[in-house]
């Protein structure tokens, strides 16, 4: 047994009204650069949809993550590693920036500059990547709440078996939001895929990491990353990924995501996980074990042999403390109400769902459920979200497992009406979902009241024992070329990639002259 | 010997030896954020998919085949009994191969590079030195190659005359007058090669030396500590 740390998040579904904070703040901080404007660590997409980029959940087509050979080993879908050295100047299976968006900006300038006018002025929009006037004709969340999705939805890969169940139809459409960023997976198939070998993870809290100064740009990860939360930046020509706000992390607060998300629905805590039973646990051959297997890796925080063992491995104290208290053990391990992000990947991926529930709840009032708690399990059924869907997204296609989650939230919301409306302790809820009525109270807690310090048990990194990091005192650690932190010590950056270049220099569209023209 | 000559012969190539050692030192020590493939797969990726592996292979086989022709001197394969026709005829079709590939391979990327926008943009001052540079060694080199060897009766033996001196150079004794006897298409390759060498550790080329031929022995997984040693295995 080798004991290990990871640093895992969990989503609840439920919540997320699809307001982007999450992506805007994550933006700010970490990808407002040259080179990055097409690229955003933290997404949120409207399912159904396409997702960014568009299919990235066909691994036929993209061929990311692990598979099982003929005799059962797993292997990388993209393949081996002399496949990968001889295909090296080429990446077949390499998005095109298309497959995101070409990013944009607006010609502001023009605006600023033009004449009093009864016309008013606009901004054309300029590619970030040639500087030239472009037609928007598709971005990071095209399909956003469903938009123009009579065309596109059903080309969304976890659609091809249920074409028949699903209606595009306005009155009969469902959607929920996903929000994604890195997985930071046990068995990361980025980190397998990289030649250089410039991709780890961190032993001390598994959180998945690009050696900027090892990468050469030959591209494999982001290909090999089914999730595609790999990005190539164009400017320097290096691979860069979410890194879990690490310098956030390392002093005990939650990513800039969490921080911000006015949901709440973000939980950030340890899990311990046996780093010596990960291949094993991930070459299962039946698609529908891996969620099982992926639950057996992980550790109980609270057994005296695990405690001994991490102690053995370095695991400081304070961490067993926090790693008892996560939330995300609670969630994933204890109850097993969140669910992890296409299983079937084989990347054993660290951040986990709860499937979102709500649509039974209109079910429930229009077809007066309410009163009887055993209607809740039967509405579950006729919810409008359908459970293939979301078994598809979540648990490799076994509904069996989404009935289950949703049925022990369920059995939360009937038990917690009764005590809260009814002032009624109902004893028999919680054993038909195999929960104790405490047990109910507390993801009540958790899920429901959602209090920050419940959230979010995160320990801070035990920067003592780095002597090296005293080296690094009064600097930034991010004020690389082409890095994220400027604290002051690198030259300003320029705020494009392609600096716009006038309309005027390229189809002969001037704005000013119009507007002078119209006011004559 | 004319002082053109020994700058041509002599100085030219021990600057541009120099500058290509010292530049590589200073480059790792200093430039490894810089230190990449500069792929533009991502902004287009159709002629990119048959016209990079093309200019690869090809010039990898044309850098094989100029370790043979300088590196072998012609007493050992006379020694191993290979005779000057089979080599020439090995030489030359080997050559012209590996020299076709890489020139069509060359004409889709430095199409693409000129008429897509998007690629162009990522386009720095250096690489367009780099492309100059290597168009014309790889022109003149195929010319040699086709013109001077393949389709002519009468073959030009480089083995006993720019062979002789750029061995030379490496004994600390330089024999000028091997090279300005040599074909002037010749001469002229070398010298622009010597300028190639002397940009080489300043320009993307630098990517050529990241073969990461490591990757094959190499466990999947790498985790590093935070505090430790790099790059310990599953």
């Amino acid at each position: 047994m080798k004991v290990r740390a990871q640093m895992s998040m969990v989503m609840n579904l439920d919540k997320c009204i699809g307001c982007h904070t999450c992506s805007v703040t994550c933006k700010q901080v970490w990808t407002n650069r040259p080179g990055t404007e097409y690229v955003w660590f933290n997404n949120v997409e409207t399912k159904p949809g396409l997702g960014y980029p568009k299919r990235w959940e066909d691994q036929e087509q993209y061929r990311g993550g692990w598979t099982l050979d003929r005799k059962g080993k797993l292997k990388l879908k993209g393949g081996g590693k002399i496949k990968k050295l001889t295909s090296i100047f080429a990446n077949p299976d390499l998005p095109l920036i298309d497959d995101y968006y070409e990013p944009w900006t607006y010609d502001f300038e023009t605006v600023v500059n033009a004449p009093l006018s009864d016309i008013d002025p606009v901004a054309r929009p300029h590619s970030q990547l040639t500087g030239k006037p472009t037609e928007i004709t598709w971005g990071p969340n095209w399909d956003e709440g469903l938009a123009g999705s009579q065309e596109t939805a059903m080309d969304d890969p976890l659609l091809a078996d249920m074409q028949e169940q699903v209606r595009m139809a306005y009155e009969q459409a469902f959607m929920f939001f996903l929000p994604r960023i890195c997985e930071h997976c046990l068995n990361p198939s980025c980190v397998a895929s990289c030649p250089s070998g410039a991709m780890y993870k961190r032993e001390e809290d598994g959180i998945v990491l690009v050696d900027q100064d090892k990468c050469r740009g030959w591209r494999f990860c982001v290909s090999g990353c089914p999730y595609k939360k790999v990005y190539f930046n164009h400017s320097t020509g290096k691979a860069e990924k979410c890194t879990m706000c690490f310098p956030r992390i390392e002093q005990g607060q939650p990513t800039i995501c969490s921080e911000t998300c006015v949901g709440r629905i973000r939980y950030l805590g340890l899990v311990l996980y046996d780093a010596d039973r990960i291949e094993e646990a991930a070459s299962v051959p039946d698609e529908k074990d891996l969620l099982d297997s992926q639950i057996s890796v992980f550790l109980d925080p609270d057994d005296p042999e695990v405690i001994a063992a991490a102690r053995e491995e370095g695991i400081p104290d304070d961490w067993m403390e926090h790693a008892r208290r996560s939330p995300v053990y609670d969630l994933a391990v204890r109850w097993r109400v969140a669910l992890p992000l296409h299983p079937e990947f084989r990347t054993m991926p660290m951040v986990w769902y709860v499937p979102p529930l709500s649509p039974v709840v209109s079910t429930l009032e229009l077809d007066g459920y309410e009163a009887d708690p055993d209607d809740i399990f039967g509405a579950i059924d006729s919810m409008r979200i359908p459970q293939q869907y979301l078994a598809n997204l979540l648990s490799a296609g076994d509904v069996g497992v989404i009935r289950e989650v949703l049925h022990k939230l369920g059995a939360m919301r009937a038990y917690m009406r009764k005590k809260e409306v009814l002032g009624e302790h109902d004893e028999e809820i919680a054993p038909q979902v195999g929960m104790t009525s405490a047990e109910l109270e507390r993801m009540y807690k958790l899920l429901a009241i959602a209090n920050y310090e419940d959230r979010y048990v995160i320990p801070q990194a035990h920067t003592e024992q780095g002597a090296e990091m005293m080296k690094e005192q009064g600097s930034c650690g991010l004020d690389f070329d082409g890095g994220p932190g400027n604290c002051g010590a690198v030259e300003a950056k320029p705020a494009s990639s392609s600096p716009i270049v006038p309309s005027a220099d390229d189809d002969g569209f001037d704005l000013i002259k119009i507007l002078q023209g119209g006011k004559r | 010997m004319s002082a053109g000559a020994v700058f041509l012969w002599v100085i030219l190539p021990y600057v541009a030896i120099a500058t290509f050692l010292v530049g590589h030192w200073w480059r790792y020590r200093t430039g490894q954020f810089g230190w990449t493939s500069g792929s533009t797969q991502l902004m287009e990726r159709k002629i990119l998919g048959w016209a990079s592996p093309m200019f690869h292979y090809g010039a990898l086989a044309a850098v094989g085949g100029h370790v043979i022709g300088l590196m072998v001197p012609v007493a050992f394969t006379d020694a191993v009994g290979m005779k000057e026709n089979t080599y020439r005829w090995f030489a030359a079709i080997a050559g012209a191969v590996a020299g076709a590939v890489c020139v069509i391979g060359l004409c889709g990327l430095i199409y693409r590079r000129a008429t897509n926008a998007r690629v162009r943009r990522t386009t720095s001052r250096t690489d367009l030195v780099v492309y100059a540079l290597i168009a014309a060694l790889i022109g003149l080199g195929v010319w040699m190659t086709f013109a001077i060897n393949l389709l002519t009766s009468s073959p030009y033996d480089y083995r006993s005359s720019m062979s002789l001196w750029w061995r030379s150079l490496f004994t600390l004794r330089p024999n000028i007058s091997a090279a300005t006897g040599a074909n002037t298409v010749y001469q002229v390759h070398a010298i622009l090669a010597w300028g190639f060498w002397a940009l080489f550790p300043f320009s993307r080329l630098v990517h050529a030396w990241s073969m990461p031929l490591q990757y094959i022995g190499r466990p999947w997984i790498l985790y590093r500590s935070r505090y430790a040693q790099a790059g310990r295995g599953r």
